[in-house]
C-alpha cells in the first residue's frame, strides 16, 4: 500500500505542509523535509517551481521565482531527494505545473519519483481526461497517486467523476481563489465542506487554500480528513524570525 | 484533411484545455455554449450590425499600386488599420462582449501587451456598459502611456502586473488569476487565438470576417475569390487566423506567417516561436512556446509589443508542423524599414506588427501575376515614438 493510503487510515486530522523546493536557499530542501517530519507533520508537498504558476497567489509565485533564480531545476530536485527515504518516512508528494514535467518526459519523471520514493503528484493544470487517456497507466505502474482538485464551483456530477478516478485523497480547494488569498472561513465555506462531507465520497478530502493557523486548520478539518498549509509556511520561511519550523507546526497542532 | 479545429478542441497535436480545476466551470460553460450562441440569428444580427456601423466594416481591400510596381507583383492590403480603435482586435472584442452578455456576465477582464487589445476591450465595455479591468505588465504601462490613458478615458481600470517579467505573459497570468478569484460574474476576453479551448477557435471565428471579406472583395476586383498568397504577422496569431480562416483547407492559397526575429533569430533577443519554440503548455494550451530545457517559459523580445509573446496559438503551431504555412522571421530593422517604405510609397503609416508582414517582399520573390494579400492589421499611430527613435526623425 502506498504511504499516502496508509496515512489516510490513521484516525486523526492530517496536517500537510507545502513548500517550494529551492526556497529560501537552493540547498534547504532536505533539511526542511526532515524538520517538518520531526515536528509532526503528516504529509509534505514539495513544490517544483514554475515560471508561470497560474493557480498561485503572490507568496508562492515569489518563492517560485526565487527558487528558479537560486538554480532549482527538475534534475537538481531529484538529485537533492535521492537519499530522502533514508531519513524520512512520511508521505511525500511533488506538486508542480505540467510543462516542466512534460519537458522531462512524463514516464521518465514518474520512474524517477518511484525510484526516490515519492508517493503522489499534484499537477493542477493536467486535466483529468488527458490524465486518464494518456498517463494513468504510467502513474499506476510507478505506484504514484494522482491528486485532483475540486472547488466550490465543481458540480456534484464532476466531483463523483473525480472521486471515481482518484485513489488517494481529493484536494478540496476552500474557496474561489488562488493560493494565499483569503483570511478565515465563513458560513459559505463551512456549508461547502459539509456538503462535500455528506456526499460520502470513496476518497477522503483534504482542504487547501486559505489555511494559515490553528483556527482555520480546525475549521477546515471539521468535515474533512486534513488540511494543507502552503502560503503561510512560505511566509514563515521568508520571515526573519528565529523560530524553528517545529514552533510553526506546534502553533497549528497544539 | 482539415487544418481547422477538431471536435475535441485540437488542431492536430495542438490545443486542448490544460487548466486548473478552478477554471473548469467557466471554460466548460463557454465550450458548451459558444457555437450555439454564435449561430443564434439575433447574435449574428447584432454582431454584423456593430461590425458595420461601429467598427466601419467591411474594411477596404486596397490595391497597393506603387508597392506592387516596386516588387513586380500584385499586392493588396487588407486595411484592418482603418477599423475603429485602429486594428483588427476590435472584431474579436465585439464578438466576445456580446457573448459575455448572453452568458449573463457583468464584469469583464482582459490582458494587454501594447494596449491595443486593452483599448479594444475597454471600448466595447463602454459600448455595452460593463465593468472593465485590464491587466497590463508594469513595464508595458510605462512604455505605452497613451494607450493606458485611452483605457482610463474609456472607463476601464488598468491593473499593473508586477509578477515575473512584468510584460504580456505576466498580464495574462494575472488575468487568469483574476478569473480564478471571480468565477461567477466574470468573462475573460482573451485577445488572441491563444488560451484553453474554446478560446482559439472562438477568437478565430470572430476574426474570420477578414477572410470572408477578402473572398468577396477579390471576386469583385479580380474575378476570383482567392489570392495566391496571404501574408500576416504572427504574435499570438489572431490577425493571421482571421486572414487565413476561409482559406485554411484550400491549399491553392499559400499562407505565409511572419514572426518577429527581434535582433535576429540567434541573437537571444527574438520572438520567432516557430524556430525557437518547442511543444509544451502555455496559458492552458498545448502549442509551441519558447522555454528552457527544464520547461520554464522564457522571455521573448521584439521591437513590436504586439509580437512580443513566447508562444503562438495552437492553429499556427499546427500550420507550422504540417507545413501548411510558410514561417518567415523578420528582424526589427527589416520591419522598421518596410514600415517607412509603406509610408513613402502608399501614404499609410502601418503598425510595427504589420510592418513585419510587409518586410517579406525584400525576402521572398513573387511572380508578376501573383495576387498577394497582406493583412495590414493595425495603424502606426501608437508606434510613432518607436519610429521617431529608430529613424531619428
Amino acid at each position: 500500500m502506498n504511504r499516502i493510503q496508509t496515512k489516510l487510515k490513521e484516525n486523526k486530522k492530517l496536517l500537510s505542509i507545502y513548500f517550494t523546493a529551492g526556497y529560501p536557499k537552493l540547498e534547504d530542501t532536505v533539511s526542511i523535509i526532515q524538520q517538518l517530519e520531526k515536528s509532526g507533520v503528516d504529509i509534505i508537498e514539495i513544490g517544483l517551481p514554475f515560471s508561470d504558476p497560474l493557480a498561485d497567489g503572490p507568496t508562492i509565485q515569489a518563492s517560485s521565482t526565487q527558487a528558479l533564480k537560486n538554480g532549482m531545476t527538475t534534475n537538481v530536485l531529484f538529485n537533492q531527494l535521492k537519499d530522502i527515504r533514508q531519513s524520512v518516512s512520511i508521505p511525500l508528494i511533488i506538486m508542480g505545473y505540467f510543462n516542466p514535467i512534460l519537458q522531462y518526459g512524463v514516464e521518465a519523471f514518474c520512474k524517477q519519483c518511484a525510484a526516490i520514493g515519492i508517493d503522489g503528484l499534484i499537477i493542477p493544470d493536467l486535466p483529468i481526461d488527458v490524465y486518464r487517456e494518456e498517463y494513468q497507466s504510467i502513474f499506476e505502474a510507478n505506484g504514484l497517486i494522482n491528486v485532483f482538485l475540486i472547488t466550490p464551483q465543481t458540480s456534484d456530477e464532476r466531483i463523483r467523476y473525480i472521486d471515481s478516478v482518484s485513489n488517494g485523497f481529493i484536494y478540496m480547494v476552500s474557496s474561489a481563489s488562488v493560493t494565499g488569498a483569503s483570511s478565515g472561513f465563513g458560513r459559505e465555506q463551512t456549508d461547502y465542506f459539509k456538503r462535500i462531507s455528506e456526499m460520502n465520497l470513496k476518497n477522503p478530502t483534504i482542504v487547501g487554500f486559505g489555511i494559515s493557523n490553528q483556527e482555520t486548520f480546525r475549521q477546515a478539518t471539521e468535515f474533512s480528513s486534513g488540511a494543507i498549509i502552503g502560503s503561510a509556511f512560505i511566509k514563515f520561511l521568508s520571515s526573519k524570525t528565529d523560530d524553528e519550523i517545529s514552533q510553526f507546526v506546534d502553533a497549528i497542532l497544539n | 484533411m482539415t487544418y481547422n479545429i477538431n471536435n475535441k478542441g485540437y488542431y492536430g497535436d495542438f490545443g486542448g484545455a490544460f487548466i486548473p480545476e478552478m477554471l473548469y466551470p467557466n471554460v466548460e460553460e463557454l465550450r458548451q455554449k459558444y457555437l450555439n450562441v454564435m449561430s443564434e440569428p439575433s447574435f449574428e444580427k447584432e454582431f454584423n450590425q456593430l461590425l458595420k456601423d461601429y467598427v466601419g466594416r467591411p474594411s477596404p481591400l486596397y490595391f497597393a499600386k506603387r508597392l506592387s510596381e516596386k516588387y513586380n507583383t500584385k499586392i493588396y492590403l487588407k486595411r484592418e488599420d482603418l477599423n475603429h480603435t485602429g486594428a483588427h482586435k476590435i472584431n474579436n472584442t465585439i464578438g466576445q462582449i456580446l457573448m459575455a452578455k448572453r452568458l449573463g456576465k457583468t464584469r469583464i477582464i482582459a490582458e494587454t501587451g501594447a494596449g491595443q487589445h486593452g483599448v479594444a476591450t475597454a471600448t466595447v465595455c463602454a459600448l455595452i456598459g460593463l465593468e472593465c479591468i485590464v491587466y497590463m505588465g508594469e513595464i508595458d504601462i510605462a512604455r505605452q502611456a497613451p494607450n493606458v490613458a485611452r483605457m482610463k478615458m474609456l472607463g476601464a481600470t488598468v491593473v499593473p502586473a508586477t509578477s515575473g517579467s512584468k510584460t504580456l505573459k505576466d498580464a495574462t497570468n494575472e488575468a487568469i488569476r483574476d478569473w480564478i478569484n471571480n468565477p461567477v460574474d466574470t468573462h475573460y476576453i482573451i485577445g488572441s487565438v491563444v488560451g484553453p479551448h474554446p478560446y482559439p477557435d472562438m477568437v478565430a471565428r470572430f476574426q474570420s470576417v477578414v477572410s470572408k471579406e477578402i473572398q468577396e472583395q477579390l471576386q469583385a476586383r479580380e474575378g476570383i475569390a482567392k489570392p495566391d498568397y496571404i501574408v500576416a504577422c504572427v504574435g499570438g496569431g489572431s490577425n493571421a487566423a482571421g486572414a487565413y480562416y476561409h482559406f485554411l483547407d484550400d491549399t491553392e492559397v499559400k499562407l505565409i506567417a511572419v514572426e518577429a526575429a527581434g535582433h535576429g533569430v540567434d541573437s537571444g533577443e527574438s520572438a520567432a516561436t516557430s524556430v525557437l519554440g518547442k511543444e509544451g503548455i502555455i496559458h492552458g494550451s498545448k502549442t509551441l512556446l519558447m522555454q528552457t530545457k527544464d520547461g520554464q517559459i522564457t522571455e521573448p523580445y521584439s521591437i513590436s509589443a504586439g509580437l512580443d509573446y513566447p508562444g503562438v496559438g495552437p492553429m499556427h503551431a499546427h500550420l507550422y508542423k504540417t507545413g501548411r504555412a510558410e514561417f518567415i522571421a523578420i528582424t526589427d530593422d527589416q520591419a522598421m524599414t518596410a514600415g517607412l517604405e509603406l509610408c513613402k510609397l502608399e501614404g499609410i503609416i502601418p503598425a510595427i506588427e504589420s510592418a513585419h508582414a510587409l518586410a517579406i517582399f525584400e525576402q521572398k520573390e513573387f511572380k508578376p501575376n501573383d495576387i498577394v494579400v497582406v493583412s495590414l492589421s493595425g495603424r502606426g499611430d501608437k508606434d510613432l515614438d518607436t519610429y521617431i527613435k529608430h529613424f531619428g526623425l
